[in-house]
């Protein structure tokens, strides 16, 4: 007898069995109904809270993260600040120290020049000699009619020839004192010059000095607003660290392309110094060798700009004394060229290496011996390109840093976006399980409606026959016929609903 | 601290010892029949070998042998060799091998007999002293063996990390009328090799020889 045979067969129709089965089920799931909607309400508020508590604390943490990520962007542009304002101090220094170490030299030489002007001036106002005031007088004597004496006809003519003798030599001690204040007065003009141009120069380091504390001031404004936090700063220094995060990964690309092709300048030729057939684990000892020997290069480009200052991310080797400084620039500048010409000679190595293996393949596969090739041209290329980019590399540094730097930032707002998505779905997980419950619960009282249904006929009877034997007030009645269990479940989860929004 | 010194010597001592040569290292032990029914495919062989010579890499080892009446002996070995481990050396020895095997396959006198155990037997031995990575007995025969009478070869061999290849094997002329004995003849040596623990594969494409080496 199977199991649906024994289940039919309670009576002898089946339908009446189905029947009976059927009032036995729903009356268990109306005996089970509260229990059930306990149990569910509290197992999708569990999950609810749950969900919601978590939510709660990993906000808190993405505000963590948000404000840590705010406190490493100030103090990163702060430091940048300061650096530009360093910077253009160490100018103003430079210029001031020389403009203001050749003051003395030009003061004096300004003195000498306007010395030498004023005495030159002075000599200047010398008039000349004005011509003799009795001339007039002895003009008129000379003017005067003789009678025919000779004696007086030869004064005369003597006064005469003393008064043009006179007159000769005034005019020319007039001239040579003229012409003496105008070649005085030439002399003047080139010093006038000169004066003049180093009252110039004088003004245009004033000007740039000016041009300089204008930039400073602009950088303080700047560092000001930083310092102060204010939303716009923060803004703008977050696209700005977006930007050089993805530039200086561009360029680091870039460097990346750059670094595979030295590689494959090195890896066929190293195989000739370390071996063929050796292995380092999964890798051939060749390709380990050439690999190492680009990142030594780019370590050492690394600490050539750290040595000259011009990236930080290394801050002993910034905070070494200059002498020490300049020991490691040319220790590392040493090693670079060093290993910028073995890569040049590998480079070379390579181009025999790879001409011979052709000509190898040629002949195993049976064809004629190919002509070697008659420029040299390639194997120039390639010794250059292999001397040129380890120097090439090193600029790698200026990037990187900036990548590392922005990286910092980029990563903590992608950490606080995953953050706040995990929030979300949290909650949502929580809602949905909320209303998951309540929606299972609808169910079931559907599926046993018509004991519910039945309830409220019961219910509703009994209070109509309170009503008629006790006179019961009308409040009482309402409240018993109006209020079934439903209808309260409904009005608390109506009120619970309303919490959880405004929550 | 403690952990940094740790962790450098720990590192040092696995760079060290994965240097291995040994292990990457392929072993090519080419058996050549040239018994009267396959002496004119010698051709076909001399651009397999080619393409040995092209693909392997220094520190491989090649040798190539004849299967004849008596293939168990060193005397069959036509050419051997092992890649120094200098690109431009190694070379070298691929034009000297191959110039070795040109004089041979001109020179070939075909037997009357086709001994292919013993020469799996001198493969499996040479092999096995030149302790390579990767070990391959490539077999280019029609893989009918004559044994001449007297010769015993029911020794079972030690295929364990070897893989066994037939190249080129050709068809023969009872074979066309019934080609159940052809395949017969395959089946039969790729059910000895593998019940030696060797691995048995047909590579009758030569266009494809890139499948030799293929895992």
């Amino acid at each position: 007898m199977t199991f649906t045979q024994s289940f039919l067969g309670i009576t002898a129709n089946p339908a009446l069995s189905v029947l009976i089965w059927l009032f036995l089920l729903l009356a268990a799931l109306y005996f089970a109904r509260k229990p059930f909607h306990r149990a569910v309400t509290a197992f999708s508020k569990l999950i609810n809270n749950a969900m919601r508590f978590t939510a709660s604390s990993v906000l808190l943490t993405e505000k963590r993260l948000v404000q840590r990520n705010r406190e490493v962007l100030i103090a990163e542009s702060l430091e940048n600040a300061e650096r530009l304002v360093e910077r253009e101090f160490d100018r103003i220094n430079t210029a001031v120290t020389r403009d203001l170490q050749g003051y003395p030299g030009l003061h004096r030489q300004m003195s000498e020049v306007i010395t030498s002007l004023e005495e030159d001036f002075n000599k200047t106002a010398d008039v000349p000699p004005s011509l003799p005031n009795w001339i007039n007088i002895i003009e008129a004597i000379a003017n005067i009619k003789h009678s025919g004496d000779s004696m007086i006809a030869n004064m005369l003519a003597e006064i005469n020839r003393t008064l043009t003798e006179q007159h000769m030599s005034a005019i020319e001690a007039y001239r040579t004192s003229t012409s003496t204040r105008h070649s005085l007065l030439n002399k003047i003009k080139p010093m006038w010059r000169k004066l003049q141009k180093t009252i110039t120069d004088v003004g245009k380091s004033i000007t740039a000095l000016n041009k300089r504390a204008k930039q400073i001031d602009k950088y303080m404004d700047n560092y000001e607003q930083i310092r102060a936090q204010t939303d716009k700063a923060v803004r703008m220094l977050s696209s700005s660290f977006m930007t050089r995060f993805f530039i200086s990964g561009i360029i680091l690309c870039i460097a990346f392309g750059a670094a595979i092709i030295n590689f494959n300048l090195i890896a066929l030729p190293m195989s000739e110094m370390v071996g063929g057939g050796s292995y380092i684990g999964p890798y051939k000892t060749s390709d380990v060798v050439g690999l190492v020997i680009i990142l030594v290069e780019l370590s050492m480009g690394l600490f050539l700009m750290e040595s000259l200052r011009i990236t930080r991310l290394f801050p002993i080797i910034g905070s070494m004394d200059d002498k020490m400084r300049i020991r490691m620039i040319y220790l590392t500048l040493t090693l670079l060229t060093v290993l910028a010409g073995v890569e040049s000679a590998l480079a070379f190595m390579r181009d025999r290496i790879a001409a011979d293996m052709e000509t190898l393949r040629q002949t195993l596969i049976g064809v004629d011996e190919m002509a070697r090739a008659a420029s040299n041209i390639p194997t120039i290329g390639q010794m250059i390109m292999g001397f040129v980019l380890p120097f090439a590399l090193t600029f790698v540094a200026i990037p990187l840093e900036s990548f590392i730097l922005s990286s910092r930032m980029v990563i903590g707002i992608v950490g606080a976006g995953i953050l706040r998505a995990i929030a979300f779905i949290l909650r949502l997980i929580g809602n949905t399980g909320l209303y998951l419950g309540k929606f299972i619960i609808s169910i079931y009282d559907l599926a046993i409606f018509p004991t519910i249904w039945l309830e409220g006929v019961i219910v509703s009877k009994q209070s109509s026959v309170k009503k008629i034997t006790k006179e019961a007030p009308k409040s009482i009645f309402f409240k018993r016929t109006k209020k079934p269990v439903t209808n309260q479940e409904n009005k608390n989860d109506k009120k619970n609903d309303k919490k959880e929004q405004t929550e | 601290m403690k952990k940094t010194v740790v962790f450098i010597i720990a590192f040092a001592v696995i760079l060290t010892g994965c240097a291995d040569t040994k292990k990457h290292s392929k072993g090519v032990y080419m058996l050549l029949d040239s018994s009267d029914t396959y002496a004119l495919e010698l051709k076909t062989a001399q651009s397999i070998i080619n393409y040995l010579l092209g693909t392997l890499q220094p520190m491989d080892t090649l040798a190539v042998a004849s299967i004849d009446t008596g293939s168990f002996s060193e005397k069959d070995i036509i050419a051997k060799v092992t890649f120094y481990q200098r690109p431009s050396v190694a070379n070298n020895q691929k034009r000297a091998f191959q110039k070795k095997l040109d004089k041979f396959i001109s020179n070939v006198k075909s037997s009357r007999y086709t001994d292919i155990s013993g020469g799996i037997l001198q493969a499996i031995e040479y092999l096995n002293e030149a302790d390579t990575g990767k070990k391959y007995i490539l077999i280019f025969s029609d893989l009918k063996e004559e044994l001449k009478k007297g010769h015993v070869r029911d020794v079972p061999f030690q295929l364990t990390g070897f893989n066994v290849i037939a190249l080129n094997v050709t068809k023969l002329r009872a074979n066309i009328r019934d080609p159940i004995k052809y395949m017969e003849r395959v089946e039969q040596w790729g059910k000895i090799i593998e019940s030696c623990n060797g691995e048995w594969r047909v590579v009758n494409d030569l266009e494809r020889l890139d499948n030799i080496f293929a895992e």
